[in-house]
């Protein structure tokens, strides 16, 4: 049952080989799907493209249900999957900073790779910028400790902040998900195209 | 339709198509490892590992930097080093395909290249700041949060994209 390496399925010097595969799995959807165009993320911004919503939330919900499904047939275990701990300030505050440097940017550190793989000059601006942040981050760190540790609720889940069923809160996400892309198609079509 | 093809140079990938490959591939990341995908983590090993090769009694005795030393091991080897490598070569092999490969500043018309360089570089700062003080960026956090229905992973992914909303207004000559 899975997950593998962590249960000793496959041995971990095989960690870093399946790392470069998925990686360039990662990349090459990215760049595919027009994640290498800062134009085309940020039109999800001023409504003239909404790719970003439609991958982001596609995968996440199939994602969503392609794992706890394959924990309800038990093959994976959920319960032993990394769950991203929630320190709600961090969280929210660090969240907010991301935004500013989302619509100034027009990249996020992923999205950066890939368009600086294929040579986008402010893709490569945006990844020494990522690598300044950090390092502003960790001079700081004293000073950002207090947010940085504070808040902390654990590797809690919707189901925990919730209560209900998991299920429950796929299916409310997979709704929420298919309306926003009906939305997001009807105001593309009410904004003023952007030719990039 | 026709129009808007002739127009736009670059032809994509269908975003659902994208988007349910890449679900599935982030099954397939946690199926292997237990853990989702991620970016930025791979330029803090970097950062880690730059500053403690220029100065290391200063990383040794900064209360981050020291979470990520290791006696006899370089930070660099950890796994989202590999997969940011990978994801070099992935996107290098899909524009290669392509034909998107070329050396260029992507701006508006409106924007000089010299702005543009000057804003990708202040948000990305703000970026690395910002995926630091969250435990992580729109892959690691958001993306991966999501996938196993982490509420931090959610709260996230609301704040960069509600924040993105508000301040769009700012930036719009930027973009549009």
């Amino acid at each position: 049952m899975g997950p593998l390496i962590p249960n000793g399925l496959i041995s971990g010097e095989w960690n870093f080989v399946i790392a470069i595969f998925i990686g360039m799995a990662f990349g090459y959807i990215l760049e595919a799907s027009g994640f290498s165009s800062s134009r085309k993320l940020a039109g999800v911004f001023y409504g003239y493209d909404f790719v970003v919503l439609k991958v982001f939330f596609t995968s996440a919900v199939v994602a969503a249900i392609g794992l706890y499904y394959m924990d309800y047939l038990n093959w994976v275990d959920i319960a032993q999957l990394y769950v991203h701990p929630t320190f709600l300030w961090a969280a929210i505050i660090g969240g907010i900073i991301m935004g500013i440097g989302f619509i100034s940017g027009g990249f996020c550190p992923g999205t950066s790779f890939t368009g600086a793989a294929i040579g986008k000059i402010d893709a490569m601006a945006f990844t020494i910028g990522i690598m300044i942040g950090i390092f502003i981050f960790a001079e700081l760190f004293d000073y950002i400790e207090p947010l940085f540790t504070g808040s902390n609720m654990g590797h809690i889940t919707l189901v925990d902040t919730f209560g209900i069923s998991p299920y429950w809160i796929i299916l409310a996400f997979t709704i929420i998900a298919v309306v926003a892309f009906y939305f997001s198609d009807f105001i593309r079509s009410k904004v003023k195209k952007v030719f990039y | 339709m026709k129009e808007k093809k002739q127009k736009n140079r670059h032809v994509y990938w269908n975003p659902y198509f994208g988007g349910f490959l890449l679900g599935i591939l982030i099954i397939l990341t946690f199926y292997f490892t237990g853990r989702g995908l991620g970016a930025s983590g791979a330029l803090k090993s970097g950062v880690v590992a730059i500053v403690h090769t220029v100065a290391p009694e200063h990383a040794e005795n900064n209360a981050y930097y020291s979470k990520f030393i290791k006696e006899g091991e370089s930070p660099l080897n950890s796994w989202l080093v590999y997969e940011a490598i990978g994801v070099l070569i992935g996107a290098f092999l899909s524009g290669a395909i392509t034909g998107r490969l070329k050396l260029k500043v992507q701006h508006s018309p409106k924007i000089t290249g010299k702005r543009r360089i000057i804003f990708a570089l202040a948000g990305g700062t703000l970026f690395g700041l910002g995926a630091q003080i969250a435990r992580g960026c729109t892959s690691g956090a958001a993306l991966s949060g999501m996938s196993v229905l982490a509420t931090g992973g959610f709260i996230t992914m609301i704040a960069i994209f509600g924040t993105g909303y508000v301040f769009a207004y700012f930036f719009r000559k930027n973009w549009i």
